[in-house]
């Protein structure tokens, strides 16, 4: 019987021939990730092994973005742990403020994973990199602290659902609205534990940043993993990048999937996720009618904070002003897309409309800082979760959209489309 | 190995952010995070939950988040096991590797109600509802696994491993 793309790179790097799903497997590790809030548990952890030093100091990766720039003392101090941790492992991959950034939007970006590569990060959304063709999953601080240890883990090998994407999305049909459309056709739980394969000539369409956005809410369906094969897009993205020599894996003709669902993407519209699960989603033309007025709209997150999302929201801003009752956020992920939105003139767009432009952190996402909600507010957000007080107080609400959306909204004051406001793609 | 305590009982999808929300993450210490376990949907649990307590919930418990922070603040409350039909895949293997009992069991997590008195026995995965006098058989954990919880985590198992130990 054939294996997956998952498959294929889990059997290499467990050294098997072959694999078949739900067989227990331990797995040799390229990359060992974690942020300010996990990596601060797993240091804990990770001296309770006994191990001296972590397995090797060039494939464990350290970034402090979730609380950064410190928001208060207690953030502080788990950052000042994490800080003399990294630098008494001498870890190279270590990334602070000035230099970080969204850890999803960075790792790519910093040429630190590679198409084939076999990933875990303690954190939800690392199953971003199987844009490129990577086997990436999320898992807690004690994986973290065990595969620093020893650069393995252990994996049951998941089962997996194929997506064929056929056709040309329409003009402001972004990665985003797929994902969200294909969350609210599977459910929260409908992809649980299985891998998440995109497929079909409906791919060719997707930017990197769009792929990198949908292969990242894969955990918001329950799956283990999302992935795209590695394309030509995505091995030149991974060169451009200065990535390790990518390895390409394929699923055999034969592979076995526990369900084949396809998508014609020209007949999706924009979409939009109601609270408070990812999978309460409505058509943008249904959203409309339902004239949410928000009193914020955050652009930004390892989902959507790469630089053409920061173009999108540039573009439909320029030379407008959002409405006064909008307290508008815009965050690049990375100090490469700061700048380069400096660069490029979206920078002054953006803070000419009447938003405010931040330099990169996790922040409102999470409900951590940079944007919280008071009892009662709405937000239309680029973001992940749309979970109760995932944003603030426990009676806020987040309404998961595109980038154009939420730029498009922030200048009406509700949920709309770009089309409403006379935007062209 | 076995608990028995008081049920609590929550809907589907019971979200990370709602076991721990993130503004409370600046810290780490389990004890710490414990008082203000499940705040956003039920504000009364830390006051509320005593050692061996039980949490009885729909499918999809503990979607969202990798944050280790979430099934470490309901062990350090007191709770002794959680049932539901089925977990997220993060948090379940979270639960595992810090030594937090969990059940996958659908009949009990749909019949049991709140405030019934429940025993679990981890060895023999019978889950037995005293209130309601009725028994429900769930896949017991593997032996590794129960030597897991028994140490209180895989570290610490790995560590006495290594030792010798266990």
């Amino acid at each position: 019987m054939g294996m997956t793309m998952t498959q294929k790179i889990i059997a290499a790097h467990a050294g098997e021939k072959s694999v078949r799903a739900g067989q227990l497997v331990e797995a040799k590790l390229d990359i060992v990730m974690g942020n300010d809030i996990t990596t601060a548990v797993a240091l804990k952890e990770f001296k309770k092994t006994g191990a001296k030093s972590v397995f090797d100091k060039d494939k464990v990766v350290i970034v402090l973005d979730h609380f950064t720039p410190n928001k208060d003392i207690k953030a502080a101090e788990q950052c000042k742990a994490c800080r003399t941790f990294a630098h008494s492992m001498d870890v190279k991959n270590f990334f602070d403020v000035g230099e970080m950034g969204i850890e999803h939007a960075l790792l790519p970006e910093k040429g630190i994973v590679s198409p084939g590569q076999a990933i875990i990060g303690a954190d939800s959304h690392t199953c971003t990199y199987g844009a490129l063709g990577a086997f990436s999953t999320g898992v807690g601080s004690t994986d973290m602290a065990i595969g620093m240890a020893t650069g393995q883990a252990w994996f049951k090998v998941p089962s997996a659902i194929k997506f064929v994407l056929t056709g040309k999305p329409a003009p402001w049909v972004s990665g985003k609205d797929i994902i969200l459309h294909i969350i609210g056709k599977i459910g929260v739980d409908g992809a649980l534990y299985k891998s998440m394969e995109f497929v079909g000539d409906g791919i060719d369409y997707l930017s990197m940043d769009e792929r990198f956005t949908m292969a990242n809410m894969a955990i918001e369906a329950g799956a283990k993993n999302g992935i795209f094969p590695a394309d030509e897009k995505a091995i030149s993205y991974a060169k451009e990048h200065g990535a390790k020599e990518p390895v390409i894996y394929k699923a055999d003709d034969d592979a076995e999937y526990d369900d084949v669902i396809t998508i014609d993407l020209s007949k999706l519209r924009p979409t939009v996720s109601f609270p408070h699960l990812p999978e309460n989603t409505k058509t943008i033309d249904e959203a409309e009618k339902e004239k949410v007025y928000v009193d914020q709209s955050v652009i930004g997150s390892c989902t959507n904070g790469r630089l053409s999302d920061m173009k999108i929201a540039a573009d439909i801003l320029r030379g407008k002003k959002v409405n006064k009752n909008v307290r508008t956020i815009v965050i690049p992920a990375t100090q490469q897309v700061y700048l380069d939105c400096i660069r490029l003139g979206y920078a002054e767009d953006i803070v000419k409309a009447g938003a405010v432009f931040s330099t990169p952190t996790c922040g409102p996402c999470l409900g951590g800082y940079m944007g919280i909600l008071a009892s009662g507010e709405k937000c239309v957000s680029t973001t992940n979760r749309n979970f109760v007080g995932r944003m603030g107080a426990k009676d806020s609400e987040v309404y998961l959209a595109s980038p154009a959306v939420a730029a498009a909204s922030a200048l009406k004051g509700y949920i709309c489309s770009p089309e409403m406001i006379g935007g062209n793609e | 190995m076995n608990t028995e305590g008081k049920v609590f009982k929550y809907g589907d999808n019971v979200d990370t952010d709602v076991i721990i929300p993130a503004r409370y993450l600046n810290v780490s210490n389990g004890d710490e995070l414990a008082k203000y376990c499940m705040i956003d949907i039920d504000a009364d649990f830390a006051s509320n939950v005593q050692k061996g307590d039980i949490i009885v919930a729909g499918k999809n418990f503990g979607c969202g988040s990798s944050r280790e922070h979430a099934p470490l603040a309901i062990k350090c409350a007191g709770v002794g096991c959680i049932i539901a039909p089925s977990f997220a895949r993060i948090f379940y293997r979270n639960a595992v590797n810090i030594g937090m009992p969990i059940m996958e069991c659908p009949e009990a997590a749909k019949e049991i109600n709140a405030g019934d008195r429940v025993a679990v026995d981890f060895s023999t995965g019978v889950i037995t509802n005293k209130t309601s006098k009725k028994t429900y058989k769930a896949e017991p954990f593997p032996e590794f696994m129960q030597k897991i919880i028994a140490q209180g985590g895989l570290v610490k198992y790995v560590s006495k491993k290594i030792n010798g130990e266990v």
